[in-house]
């Protein structure tokens, strides 16, 4: 089993920094980097113009750019925000807590929404409720997810269930397929047959086979809770990292982007890596 | 079931056609603008689903929105599960290192910031370039960027699948790597596959609205979906327009539709 | 019976004064568009930035807003001399900074070290900049203070509207202030708190110690649909700037609680890249430098219909570089260029093109095709792009509306030069067009449609460029003015700015927020904040 983490961990810290020096270059490239946008403030003299655009400059070199980052993050410099003009890390630490709170209550909903759905309309076998579930599900994957913020804010509710509503839109047709293949495999067929109760079958036959699918798709929406929840704390007035991410992109704000890409890729690392392994237990298990 | 089927083909092919021919079924051309009505007019004879913030008509709007995103947005959705089931499948069943690199890739992919990918190649198009290229340029990239998340699925799928007994009985009479995945892999796949593809539809329809704002998407005066579903970011404060709401209507019906149409493949063991 | 009377005259007396201090007071609430970076006066270079700045600020002089008239505030007076060069102040005395600290001309003298600091690049130093050398600053007694520049500084007094004096002693640095508020909290992405400053030295007619009210938070809200919302709720008391789409149906609703100042400062213009290297075909360049080409397309332009369908009537057509709104600056003999198709197309021919089935072609027989570039997160841009676009296409030029976010906008038009045309705004927060110093000199960064020339390239920049000098170099308001109708009339002429609209200025304030007079100038609502208060200060405590 230490095997196992210690070779998961190496993976995870591998695909860290790739994915911190690839997030660098697609960033350093993308038109607009070298500019600010106070160029076009016509008050500013042409030496302030100039001293803007050396600003910009010295983050050229993206190699040697993620060097001086990585050997500054090792003793917990992150670097400074040009966006907001303050260090990364206290930024980060501030709104992270926000973001995480958010996304593990919209994970919550979400997942909670699709399995009772996903079940009920497996086991029921109604066509009318198969098919308001299907409209449900079709009807929040519609709506754009600043529509359904901004509703929730009108409402006065709470920013998280519009971020469950976004979860369980993208998570209930995988569950309700894989819920469904299951439920007409032989074995639960002869179990239906011989009497077995529901919710038996449930627990014990058809979630044990389709645990590991369900699990990689919950994994997953952990990157489409994150990916919503730009929108949603920008329009519902949540500090998180979102509404920063989305100021840091405008910006171009290199320092605080790829530290942003960095924590990103640890959560989607960690929730995938648990899925593959609470996976790998069910299928032991089964075993 | 098989009747909820029936009209839901009869429904998209409805949408299909009108769109098709929007030509004939549209009262005016989407780009028209009537500045003698008010902009922003509620339904009337002439303007069945009122006007837009231009004066534009909205019934003809939505005609020829539906043919762009209705032909762009299900490509783009097939093609990133076409992906998704090629790599998911591959690293699925062949395990070991595969598997790993793969995964971690798919994780790699949905950490990225892709925004940044795009507004590349937007900054390469040349600026005169036609708005149904643009549009089209936009929604490859998101067939070629969407196929991470459900690979990871696929993957587990196909994983599940490989020391499973048919498998085994098949790779011991001989039959080939390549016939064993299209024919006895795959297949058990379909659901996770055909769950992706009606989710992607929309998902990438609303991509192409958010990346409009990039440059990228549809341009004035052509419309989709997307940039028709974007006017309901105004709706809160303006709630009793209720025809605002037709695209948001139109795309959830077909959706719908698509969906109770690919149930039926949905697979048996 | 005499002592009845007093008595009850003391209590009507009591009852008066707790009924003023009850109906007086309060917390305002409204929102800022982002999150300002410094609190720092110096360093001041956004929206939000500034209006922290401005109530929390307090400065030597301050242009009133509705007279535009300049009014002393920290100095009791003051003179220019040496032609322009020389300002000196006499200040107030008796003052502290909102921590206790004394206020003195040694503050002052600080305070503009800092400004024009080379290092720090502040964006209201570099308004000051008139030439090579340093600004020096004489602390005459403590109660005078003599500033003398390298070279005359065009409107010098009106400029220290927008410095904010910093405290040279203060431990709290530039969180000391002497404006009617100070910074109380500050939450990241949330808000910022204001409180009323206790040392404020500003009393009203009768008396009373400004501030009115009590504190001000400023919610940080990027988004104007919550925003409008909020304010319906009754969460908000003002909107400072408010869309024209927002104002007419809150008009409907509420008519008492919005505002229409009438016509900004800000412009909405158009213009085409000039630039010699830019990467664009030859052909397109020689289009664009054409006089009658881009007159034609300004006749071609119907400004009265960008006014009516983008801004819903709450807009003008615009004339030039300086808005009716700024009754001196305005040259009033000019007015927009009318809407004339058939007139636009002589103008071509004129130019060499020709209409040949419904599309207009050059003397080479290339199709007129160009793109226009603007910004994404400006939806009435988009709108005037597109309409522009049919406008066009009446006259068989065939445009392609391209919407960048804006750092790829900047990128295009400001660095790379890989654009056509461009439609962007202009904010001016000034009347004094020498603010506008680095859009009209040729030589300038901002000088947008051909920017930083050796040389001027055309006759016309190069009077530009004279006139711009001239204005800029002479105390004399009457040649200054004079100057400057000139340059007006130029660029009437040569159209490298095709101006389209200027903006009304529209506000939305609650009915329980007294003593509100909406204006033109920024800020336009809470300009007079310290005069400000709500009328049921109680109601809202705490939320």
């Amino acid at each position: 089993m230490l095997k196992l983490l210690a070779r998961h961990l190496l993976r995870i810290s591998v695909t860290l920094l790739l994915g911190g020096l690839l997030a660098a270059t697609l960033i350093r490239f993308a038109p607009g980097f070298d500019t600010d946008e106070r160029q076009m403030d016509s008050r500013l003299s042409s030496e302030s113009v100039e001293a803007l655009r050396q600003q910009r400059s010295a983050q050229g070199n993206v190699l040697k750019f993620y060097g001086a980052f990585l050997s500054a993050a090792v003793r917990g410099d992150f670097g400074q925000s040009e966006t907001l003009d303050r260090p990364v890390r206290e930024l980060v630490a501030e709104r992270a807590p926000v973001t995480l709170k958010l996304m593990a209550y919209g994970l919550l909903v979400g997942w909670s929404l699709a399995l009772v759905f996903a079940v009920s309309a497996t086991m029921a076998r109604i066509a009318a409720w198969d098919v308001a579930t299907t409209a449900m599900a079709g009807l929040f994957l519609c709506i754009p997810s600043a529509v359904l913020a901004l509703a929730f804010v009108f409402a006065r509710a709470p920013g998280f269930i519009a971020l469950g509503l976004i979860v369980f839109a993208n998570v209930f047709r995988y569950w309700r397929n894989l819920l469904d293949k299951s439920y007409a495999m032989p074995h639960i067929l002869t179990a239906r047959a011989k009497g077995l109760g529901t919710l038996r079958i449930l627990l014990w036959h058809v979630l044990p086979v389709s645990g590991a699918q369900l699990l990689a798709v919950a994994g997953v929406s952990v990157s489409v809770a994150l990916g919503a929840s730009i929108p949603v704390e920008a329009l519902c007035g949540i500090p998180g990292i979102g509404q920063l991410a989305w100021q840091a992109a405008l910006a171009r704000d290199l320092s605080l982007l790829v530290t942003l890409t960095l924590l990103v890729t640890v959560v989607t690392l960690l929730a995938n890596t648990t899925s593959d392994l609470l996976g790998q237990a069910f299928r032991t298990q089964r075993a | 079931m098989k009747r909820i089927r029936q009209i839901a083909c009869v429904v998209l092919l409805a949408v299909a056609v009108m769109s098709l021919a929007a030509e004939l079924f549209a009262p005016a051309n989407y780009a028209t603008q009537f500045r003698d009505e008010l902009p922003n007019a509620g339904p009337s004879k002439l303007h069945w689903l009122g006007t837009d913030d231009l004066g534009r008509d909205r019934f003809s709007r939505v005609l020829y929105g539906t043919r762009v995103s209705l032909l762009l947005a299900p490509t783009a959705a097939l093609l990133s599960t076409l992906l998704a089931a090629f790599i998911g499948t591959l690293a699925g069943y062949r395990g070991g290192a595969w598997e790993k690199v793969a995964m971690a890739g798919a994780d790699l992919f949905l950490s990225l910031p892709w925004l940044f990918l795009l507004l590349m190649v937007r900054a390469m198009l040349p600026l005169n370039v036609s708005a149904f290229t643009s549009v089209a340029v936009t929604f490859l990239l998101l067939g070629l960027l969407g196929w991470a998340a459900s690979a990871r699925v696929v993957c587990s799928g196909a994983r599940a699948i490989r020391n499973s007994d048919f498998v085994l009985l098949a790779r011991a009479s001989g039959v080939s790597r390549v016939r064993l995945l299209m024919r006895h892999v795959m297949p058990n796949l379909k659901p996770v596959l055909l769950a992706q593809f009606w989710i992607s539809i929309p998902i990438f329809i609303l991509s192409e609205a958010n990346l409009g704002i990039l440059g990228l998407g549809v341009a004035e005066p052509l419309p989709s979906w997307g940039s028709l579903l974007r006017e309901l970011e105004s709706f809160a404060n303006f709630s009793n327009e209720y025809w605002r709401l037709v695209p948001l209507v139109l795309l959830v019906i077909t959706v719908t539709s698509f969906q109770l149409i690919l149930s039926r493949d949905e697979v048996t063991a | 019976m005499i002592r009845k009377f007093g008595f009850i005259r003391w209590i009507a007396v009591l009852a008066l004064s707790s009924s003023l201090a009850l109906a007086q007071g309060g917390e305002l609430h409204f929102c800022l568009k982002s999150e300002p970076k410094t609190f720092n006066p110096v360093l001041t270079s956004d929206d939000s930035e500034e209006v922290v700045r401005y109530l929390t600020g307090g400065v030597l002089v301050r242009v009133n807003r509705q007279t535009q008239q300049l009014e002393p505030e920290l100095a009791t007076s003051w003179k220019v001399t040496d032609a322009g060069r020389t300002i000196t102040f006499k200040l107030r005395e008796g003052l502290y900074f909102s921590d206790g600290t004394p206020f003195s001309a040694d503050d002052v003298a600080f305070t503009m070290k800092q400004l024009m600091d080379p290092k720090l690049h502040s964006v209201t130093g570099d308004a000051f900049r008139s030439g090579n050398g340093d600004v020096t600053t004489k602390v005459l007694a403590t109660d005078r203070v003599a500033i003398t520049f390298p070279a005359p500084v065009a409107g010098i007094d009106k400029l220290f509207d927008q410095v904010a004096i910093m405290s040279a002693k203060s431990p709290k640095k530039e969180m000391a202030v002497l404006g009617p508020f100070y910074v109380a909290d500050y939450k990241a992405g949330s808000y910022v708190y204001l409180r009323k400053n206790g040392n404020f030295w500003k009393r009203d007619e009768q008396g009373h110690k400004l501030p009115l009210l009590d504190a001000v938070k400023l919610d940080i809200q990027p988004n104007r649909d919550i925003e409008l919302m909020r304010f319906k709720r009754g969460e908000l008391d003002l909107i400072n700037a408010l869309d024209s789409d927002y104002f007419d149906k809150l008009a409907a609703a509420s008519p008492n609680q919005v505002r229409d100042a009438g016509p900004s400062l800000d412009s909405e213009q158009m213009w085409f890249n000039q630039v010699p290297t830019a990467p664009i075909p030859d052909y397109k360049k020689a289009w664009f430098r054409s006089q009658n080409f881009r007159q034609a397309v300004s006749m071609a332009i119907n400004r009265a219909d960008l006014c009516r369908i983008v801004f819903a009537g709450h807009a003008q057509p615009a004339v030039g570089p300086t808005s009716p709104a700024n009754h001196f600056w305005f040259n009033s003999k000019l007015r927009p260029y009318p809407f004339d198709p058939q007139d636009a197309l002589n103008q071509l021919a004129l130019a060499g093109f020709k209409m040949q089935d419904g599309v207009l072609r050059d003397s080479g027989g290339h199709a007129v095709e160009f793109s226009i570039v603007t910004n994404s997160s400006s939806k009435p841009r988009e709108r005037m792009a597109t309409m522009i676009q049919q406008d066009l296409r009446e006259v068989g030029i065939k445009v392609n509306v391209v919407v960048l976010d804006f750092p790829s906008l900047i990128e295009r038009i400001g660095e790379k030069f890989n654009y056509e045309a461009a439609l962007l705004g202009l904010i001016n927060t000034e009347l004094d067009p020498n603010v506008q110093m680095n859009v009209w000199l040729s030589s300038a960064e901002n000088h947008q449609w051909n920017p930083n020339q050796k040389s001027p390239s055309t006759e016309w920049e190069a009077d530009v460029d004279k006139l711009m000098r001239l204005q800029a170099s002479t105390a004399d308001p009457k040649k200054r003015k004079a100057a400057w109708d000139r340059v007006q009339e130029i660029v009437y002429d040569q159209q490298p700015f095709i101006y389209l609209v200027n903006k009304n200025a529209l506000s939305a304030v609650s009915p329980n927020l007294a003593n509100a007079q909406p204006v033109v100038l920024r800020p336009q609502t809470y300009w007079n904040i310290d005069e400000l208060y709500l009328r049921n200060a109680g109601d809202r405590a705490g939320k």
